[in-house]
């Protein structure tokens, strides 16, 4: 694996085109399009059976598209070289029980081919990383989830790869293994790496993501940062000496709502409307004290794509 | 591939399969004497000839070494079965397999760790057991190594189909098929003799090709022959070596060098279209 990041690498680190896999008559994935840039930090999402787990294994060679293209890291889909640059901890974390958490990194060291001098500082430090470090000694066989989770993400993280591949990362964690996840995600992107978030947990990649991608039935239904994603969908305004005719002067663009303590809320509104709505409150002799963009909840946002993309109900096939 | 082999053997040891294997071994060898003892005591008491003592013993130790391949059979399916399978089944192998490992060398490495653990096992194992023998009774059998070398092949072979079967199917199906079929070939192997002694060519035909489908049975006559004393075979062959041959313990000749190399290209075969089988499906 590779010390530091390429940064002349001009290829995406990810880049799925049309691509189908179907296991017998169950299609996972449906014509999916993806592409991730070098030193995204981007959320995969969907609900169960979206096919997120399917694409992180398609990136790995685990699986093969029974259609489409890819590039992973510049080389072809399942590419073996490839995978010398990439982490991965699987939704599935499962390590031999009866090898020590350092044996694990040891043996990953070996097979992700860490050059020999570099091991033990690499090994050392990913098990610092993840705080497995007292535990370093300790059979597998004896870890709790929570602890074997972290050993995946040591795994994963284990010669500061290119591509980091994290399938439910937090699944088996407690709220301070879950901050302790999302500061070594935000590590990892700051030092350059590409990192693909597969989680369930919304509140999670909203707060760590630069970039959501929503699949559902196999497809993209939605991608693009979160501000892209959740649209401004209305604001707050909050008004020094509020009248009928200020909340009246708001009305025109939109309904209205007020708040004993002086917010104003107009929702539904474009984003390119808030000036307009600061214009028409000040004209009304309104004092703006504060102006707030309101967003929707990714969570509400998701559900809303999720029904939006659902066939109508009692469509019949042709 | 080498660091997979290494990690079997580890995981044997870790997992005190060896352990097991050698306390086994120790307190069947010390059976084997004690056993072997009394019997050459009683049968000189009795009044028995020396002659007579040491074909007695030799046959002992030919019932000694079915019994020790069937049991040999059996390790063979447990270290095989689960080496590829249950990694699979446990989800080991994913974060294995994500690394850039060829899958081929995934099953290779676990095919040679295993095979070394295993053939470490038979010969260790079958020559304290024959050393024990000739201890206690004065008899040594004539080609113990060559006995010992076949008893390994019919152990590989066991080994190689388990593991091949364990990339396929799930690991407890890939066990008991290899079980069976080693139960099955056997059965062939007495079936083919005795078609041959009665001159039923059809079933002999059908018999004889199951040997070479399964080649265990092939190798377990070179075990015999490596067993039996020559006056044994001179007089089975001088009398009727059709009949000597229907006899699951006797052989007249070992197996023939095309046999060999045939079981050597059937192990790379099975591996080899386990691999090409494994290469190809989705994980």
């Amino acid at each position: 694996m590779t010390a530091s990041v390429s940064t002349a690498a001009s290829t995406p680190a990810i880049e799925l085109r049309r691509v189908v896999k179907r296991f017998g008559k169950t299609t996972a994935l449906d014509g999916l399009d993806l592409q991730v840039g070098r030193g995204e930090l981007v959320g995969l999402l969907g609900p169960n059976g979206a096919g997120k787990t399917t694409t992180v294994k398609l990136l790995l060679g685990l699986v093969r598209p029974t259609a489409g293209t890819g590039s992973v890291l510049g080389a072809p889909l399942g590419d073996r070289t490839a995978r010398s640059r990439i982490g991965y901890l699987p939704e599935l974390f499962r390590y031999q029980p009866w090898l020590n958490a350092r044996e694990v990194l040891g043996l990953h060291a070996r097979l992700g081919h860490v050059a020999k001098p570099a091991r033990h500082d690499a090994i050392e430090q990913a098990l610092q990383r993840v705080g497995l470090g007292e535990r370093a000694g300790d059979r597998v066989g004896g870890f709790s989830k929570g602890m074997q989770q972290r050993l995946g993400l040591a795994v994963a993280l284990l010669g500061e790869p290119e591509l980091i591949l994290l399938d439910e990362p937090t699944s088996a964690l407690d709220p301070v293994g879950r901050t302790d996840v999302r500061a070594i995600v935000r590590d990892a992107r700051d030092r350059g790496a590409t990192v693909i978030l597969n989680s369930h947990l919304l509140s999670e990649v909203e707060q760590v993501c630069d970039r959501v991608v929503i699949l559902h039935r196999g497809r993209t239904i939605a991608a693009g940062t979160l501000d892209e994603v959740v649209a401004v969908d209305g604001v707050r305004v909050r008004v020094g000496h509020a009248s009928p005719a200020i909340e009246a002067a708001a009305a025109v663009f939109g309904p209205v709502a007020t708040t004993a303590d002086g917010w104003l809320t107009v929702r539904p509104l474009a984003a390119e409307r808030i000036p307009d709505v600061v214009a028409a409150i000040v004209g009304a002799g309104g004092r703006v004290e504060a102006v707030e963009p309101g967003r929707g909840s990714l969570e509400s946002r998701f559900l809303e794509l999720l029904a939006d993309d659902e066939p109508p109900t009692g469509a019949t096939a042709s | 591939m080498i660091t997979i082999a290494a990690l079997t053997v580890r995981e044997l040891f870790r997992r005190r399969v060896v352990y097991v294997l050698a306390a086994l071994t120790i307190l069947s060898v010390v059976l084997v004497g004690w056993g072997l003892d009394r019997l050459v005591d009683l049968a000189r008491d009795n009044g028995s000839g020396e002659l007579e003592i040491q074909i007695g013993v030799s046959q002992v130790l030919i019932l000694i070494a079915f019994m020790f391949s069937f049991v040999l059979a059996m390790t063979a399916a447990f270290v095989g079965a689960p080496a590829v399978g249950g990694d699979l089944e446990s989800g080991v192998a994913y974060a294995i397999l994500a690394r850039p490992l060829r899958r081929a060398e995934l099953i290779v490495g676990r095919w040679l760790g295993s095979a070394v653990v295993v053939v470490a096992y038979t010969i260790a194992s079958g020559l304290l057991a024959i050393g024990v023998a000739v201890l206690v009774s004065g008899y040594g059998p004539p080609e113990p190594l060559l006995a010992v070398i076949f008893l390994s092949g019919e152990v590989l072979v066991l080994l190689t189909l388990t593991l091949a079967l364990g990339s396929v199917l799930p690991a407890i199906a890939a066990g008991a098929i290899a079980v069976v079929g080693f139960g099955l070939g056997w059965m062939a192997g007495v079936l083919a003799g005795v078609a041959a002694a009665l001159g039923v060519d059809g079933l002999r035909g059908v018999a004889e090709a199951s040997r070479w489908i399964l080649p265990t049975d092939g190798l377990w006559r070179g075990v015999i022959y490596g067993l039996e004393p020559p006056l044994v075979v001179l007089i089975a062959a001088g009398r009727a070596p059709a009949l000597a041959n229907a006899n699951p313990f006797y052989a007249t000749e070992p197996p023939a060098p095309l046999f060999v190399i045939w079981s050597i290209v059937w192990m790379a075969l099975v591996l080899g279209a386990a691999t090409w089988w494994f290469e190809r499906r989705d994980l």
